[in-house]
This record gives C-alpha cells, structure tokens and sequence, in this order.
C-alpha cells in the first residue's frame, strides 16, 4: 500500500522549488511508494522496543574547542559563486522566503 | 509598495473587551571565538565572506563539529532560565530554500533541545512580579545577512536583486522560546519589554552573549493573541518578526493588541500570519501565512553526533553560574538601605553598577546614589549618553566627596570642579586650585557680604530679629550671590544668625 501519493509529490516539488509535469508526477509518485514500501520493511523487524536513531554507530560528544582557524579569502569564497558584486553573493530578489 | 494602515481599536477598549496572551521567541548570538560549526571567527562588522570555511558555505563534503564552548553557554543559559537540561540532544536539518542560508537547511534542534521547562520571575517598574514559563531553549545557527537592492527603500519589496554576505552564517545562536503567557492584562506590552530586557540581562550577565540588541546579538519574534474576556480559549496567533529593540517590542505588542480587537470586533477572523514591524510608522504589515505545521522537512543531522549531557558536566557549569541579576539587586538594595522607589530610580536610570563600584571605592551609598543620580544623570541626560559613558569614575567620586567633607568646597562648587576634571584640567584638588574655587573660609569678606544682604533686606532682617529664623534663607541666598557661590552656607547662616543676636 503506497503512502506517498500523487499530491504528496506535487507538495515536495513545491517545497523544493521542483518545477515538476504532471507526468513526473505520476511517475515518480509510483516510484517513491515503492522505496517507501521497502523502507517500511524496517518497522516490521524494530519493535516497539528498538529507539529511533540516526546514526548507525552510537557516538556521542564530539566537540571542537573554541579556537580560530583556517578561512576562505573573499575571493575563494566568491570564486564557485554564478554572481557577485561588491564582495557578496549576487542573488535573485526572492519574496517568498522566511 | 505602500503599505495599508490597517484599523486598530484604542488599548483601552482592547482592554476592555479582551485578554491578551503573548509568547516569545527570544534568539541570542553566542559570543564565542567561532561559530557553532565551524572554526571560523565569529566577529561583527567584517569585511563580507571573509569570516567563513567551506563548511558555513555548505559545499560538498564538508564535515561541520559542533564548538564545545556553544553547548557549554546553551546549558548555562538552559540553568540561568530554570530549565531541565537534556541528557540527550540532538540536531536537526530545518529545510528552506531561501538564499540568507547556503546549504538550503538551518542546523537546529527539533524535538530534542538542549534544555527544556523553566521558568523565569519578570519584575515590571512598580515591583509586580510576573513568572514566565520557558517552553525551551534550543541550540542552532544564524543565517546570512541579505541586502536587498534596486528597490527605492532598501526593503525587499521592489528590489532587483539581493547581496549576500555569509560572515554570520554559522553564528551560534540559542533560541528562547516561552510558554503562551496569559494573564498580563494591560500590561502585556510593559511585559513584553520587560521580559526581553531581562533575557537581555541574563545574557550578558552569564557572559555567553554581548547582547547589544543593535547588532542584532538579541533579537525578539513577538506572538501576540486575543481572547474575549472570560474565555480561556487562546485566539488565533500572529508572530510579529524580529522586534529588535526594547521600545520597539512595548510597541510592536501593543500595536498588534489594537489590531487583533478591531479585526476581532468587526467580526472578521485573525489570519496566522507573521508581520513585519515598521519603526517608522509604529505598525506592522502583513508577511507570509504561517501554520502551526510549516513544512521544514525536519529531519535528524546525520553529520552530528548527539549531545549527552552528565551531572558531573551539568553541576560543574551550574558552579560557574554568576549570581542571578534579580538575587544581585536584592542584596544590593538591602545592603544599601535604600527604599524600594529609590532603589527602582537607580535601576531604571542604569546606574546599578555604578553605585556599587562607587560605594566600593569608599563613599557612603547616600553619597554615591546623590552623585549619579543627580549631577551625572542631569549630564547625561544633556549629552544623550548613558551616565556611565560620561567617564566619571568611582575614584572621582570619592575625591570629589572628600572634598565636600573637609569643607573644601561645597556642592554648588563641586559640579565646577567636576566640569573642569572632565575637561582635562587635572584632579580635582588641581582643579580648585587651578580654578581659584576654595570655599571663602575667612569670615572677614563673608561678614562683609552679610552686612551687605542685611543691608538689601531690611524687612527680613528685622522678621529674624523678631524670630522668624526660617526667613534667613533670603540672607543666606544673597551671601551666596554676592560671593559667588564660593561660601559655606552652613557657616554663613551661623554668621548671620550671630550678627543678628538671634539664636539657631
């Protein structure tokens, strides 16, 4: 039983600034139930018992101490970057954002 | 665009027919070396995307560590706040798209925060004491700063494009956020302000932030609702972003207390929507739908390990607590002898410290209270500075009374002395020398001015003569002008009081 329908995905593109056909959306509605099925498999060997976790060795703490170091030059920062003016980013004015 | 003035009821008729309920989120900048992920200097005012690595960048496979003095200030914050601390924490990806962060994620905490259910006690002006719940306070990263341009007032509205400048991408910041605070009545905004003014104080007390809300090291999303009065239902919320001074938030939740009723009284529903706070034009205006289930995507960070904390690590962050600011004003004030009005007026005219640096560098906490209440303040006040900008030190203070004690000079005196240390000319001893300004302490010229007010007012001298000691004001006054203010007045009253065969 799929759990990712075709709205589902039409949601995600949004949110994802996916600008997605109707029929990639069909598509890849049937394609992520499927890898939501396989996944769901997991939950039927965890029981109640097993913990959620993230991460599959349990590690914990590691922290770095408060000191400076290496950073980029303006330049280097800029260097991957499709546009810059006056030593920044240049980027589309964007509305919709936080 | 131009924005639309919406209708607002007056406050008190808000007041009358509805109850306020607030809640806050409270962001602090860390004031650590680096920023919370990475080892890149977290400075203000830098030259842009200078103060980055690849990992504040985002680019492919970078590996971000968390900065152990970060977690150690979120727990101290966490304890100064009351809370629980987590024994297990862990971070969390926020998903957005939106240029201020370039990893298109902020790392953050979701349903594990560091430290959790506090409380916090807020005194307003008149004494009242209002406990604020603290739902969490959770660890995450600042964004960038964006500029946007082409627009015709620098708002984002019209602009062409935006500049983008990841120097505080990364900074670490530990978001406050409290429980829906019910109860405050008409005095929600006196609330409000104070309640951020005293994050803004514990902060800074703890040392873990430099709190300037000017830099934006504190910054404030107001969320205000309204209920009819006698309900207990809450009413739908708006979230007024990024309040940024203290005045700003007194307005921003007042303001937004007059629109909910008018809205609410036109029989219209309030839209979950956050709002934009204009100083300008003391209003806000209408940002983006908001529901109560945004779709971040969270999701946990698999690049960071989780944070577990122990009592051995808790305890000894606990130790290094300073004592709480409401406990330091406490003991101050009893060990001042101070009413509870005097001691408000030294709060709130921001002299606290100065008094007590001044009653430790030796005068009495009369003295001390008189001086940065009175002359300092007044200068201040003139200069637009706080008092403790004015570069009047403890030490001065005390020369200055000693001064004043020894009869030296007088207190009419002392603010002459006091101009001319400030301006350079010396300590205060050089300056009265210098200055020519010494109490006339020979009775020879000061007889000889009494006989010349005496003279002037033969009215009240008679009035004394007869008995009515407390007209020698008038004398005295007029001794003190014609001297210049260079008298004792003290001695002259005795003087006057001899002359005219009359006793004290």
């Amino acid at each position: 039983m799929a759990e990712i329908n075709r709205e589902d995905v039409a949601h995600l593109a949004r949110l994802a600034h996916i600008d997605m056909s109707s029929e990639e959306l069909d598509r890849m509605a049937g394609e992520l139930a499927v890898i939501v099925d396989s996944i769901k498999s997991v939950s039927e060997v965890a029981g109640d018992d097993v913990p959620a976790t993230s991460h599959p060795i349990p590690l914990s703490n590691v922290y770095r101490d408060d000191v400076v170091g290496e950073t980029l030059s303006n330049e280097e920062a800029l260097a991957g970057a499709p546009d810059n003016a006056d030593g920044r980013f240049r980027v589309p004015a964007i509305l919709d954002g936080e | 665009m131009t924005a639309v003035h919406d209708e607002v009821l007056s406050f008190d008729e808000a007041m009358e027919k509805y109850d306020p309920a607030l809640g806050f989120e409270v962001h602090v900048e860390l004031n650590t070396r680096t920023k919370m992920f990475s080892s890149a200097p977290n400075g203000f005012g830098d030259t842009p995307n200078t103060n980055i690595t690849p990992v504040d960048l985002g680019l492919p496979g970078v590996l971000p560590v968390v900065n152990r003095v970060a977690v150690e200030s979120s727990i101290k914050i966490g304890l100064a706040l009351g809370c629980k601390i987590a024994e297990r924490s862990h971070f969390a990806r926020k998903n957005y798209f939106y240029p201020d962060t370039p990893k298109n994620f902020q790392t953050s905490q979701y349903d594990e925060p560091i430290a959790y259910d506090g409380a916090i006690d807020i005194e307003l002006a008149d004494g009242t004491v209002f406990t604020v719940e603290i739902e969490r306070a959770h660890m995450e990263e600042d964004a960038g700063k964006l500029t946007h341009m082409g627009g015709a007032t620098g708002r984002i509205q019209g602009a062409e494009f935006s500049l983008v400048d990841y120097n505080r991408a990364g900074v670490p910041l530990v978001e406050i956020v409290t429980k829906p605070i019910l109860g405050a009545g008409r005095r929600a905004p006196e609330l409000a302000k104070a309640y951020v003014a005293a994050i803004r104080e514990i902060v800074k007390n703890l040392g873990v932030s430099d709190a300037r809300m000017e830099r934006g090291n504190v910054r404030c999303d107001a969320n205000v609702s309204l209920m009819p009065k006698g309900s207990t239902t809450l009413g739908t919320r708006t979230e007024t972003k990024n309040v940024n001074s203290l005045r700003s938030v007194e307005h921003a939740v007042t303001y937004e207390i007059q629109r909910h009723a008018a809205v609410l009284d036109s029989g219209a529903a309030i839209v979950q929507e956050t709002r934009h706070w204009h100083e300008d034009t003391r209003s806000t205006t209408a940002g983006r739908p908001k529901s109560d289930a945004d779709d971040y995507r969270y999701f946990p960070e698999p690049d960071l390990v989780p944070v577990v904390t122990n009592d051995a690590w808790i305890e000894k962050l606990r130790s290094e607590l300073p004592e709480p600011p409401a406990e330091r004003r406490k003991r101050l004030q009893a060990d001042w002898g101070y009413s509870d009005a005097e001691f408000r007026d030294v709060v709130n005219a921001g002299v606290m410290s100065s008094v007590e640096d001044t009653v430790a560098a030796g005068v009495s906490p009369a003295v001390a209270r008189k001086w940065w209440m009175g002359e300092i303040s007044r200068r201040a006040k003139i200069a637009d500075l706080e008092p403790a900008e004015l570069g009047v030190t403890p030490e001065l203070i005390v020369e200055l009374n000693a001064l004043i004690e020894s009869g030296k000079i007088n207190d009419k005196l002392s603010r002459e002395v006091l101009d001319g240390v400030l301006a350079g000319e010396g300590t205060p001893a050089e300056v009265v020398e210098a200055r020519g300004l010494a109490v006339v302490s020979d009775d020879g010229p000061l007889l000889e001015a009494i006989d010349g007010a005496l003279a002037a007012q033969p009215d009240v001298a008679e009035k004394i003569r007869g008995g009515k000691v407390q007209a020698v004001g008038a004398i005295v006054g007029g001794v003190m002008k014609a001297t210049r203010g260079q008298a004792d007045a003290g001695r002259v009253r005795e003087l006057i009081l001899q002359r005219l065969g009359v006793e004290g």
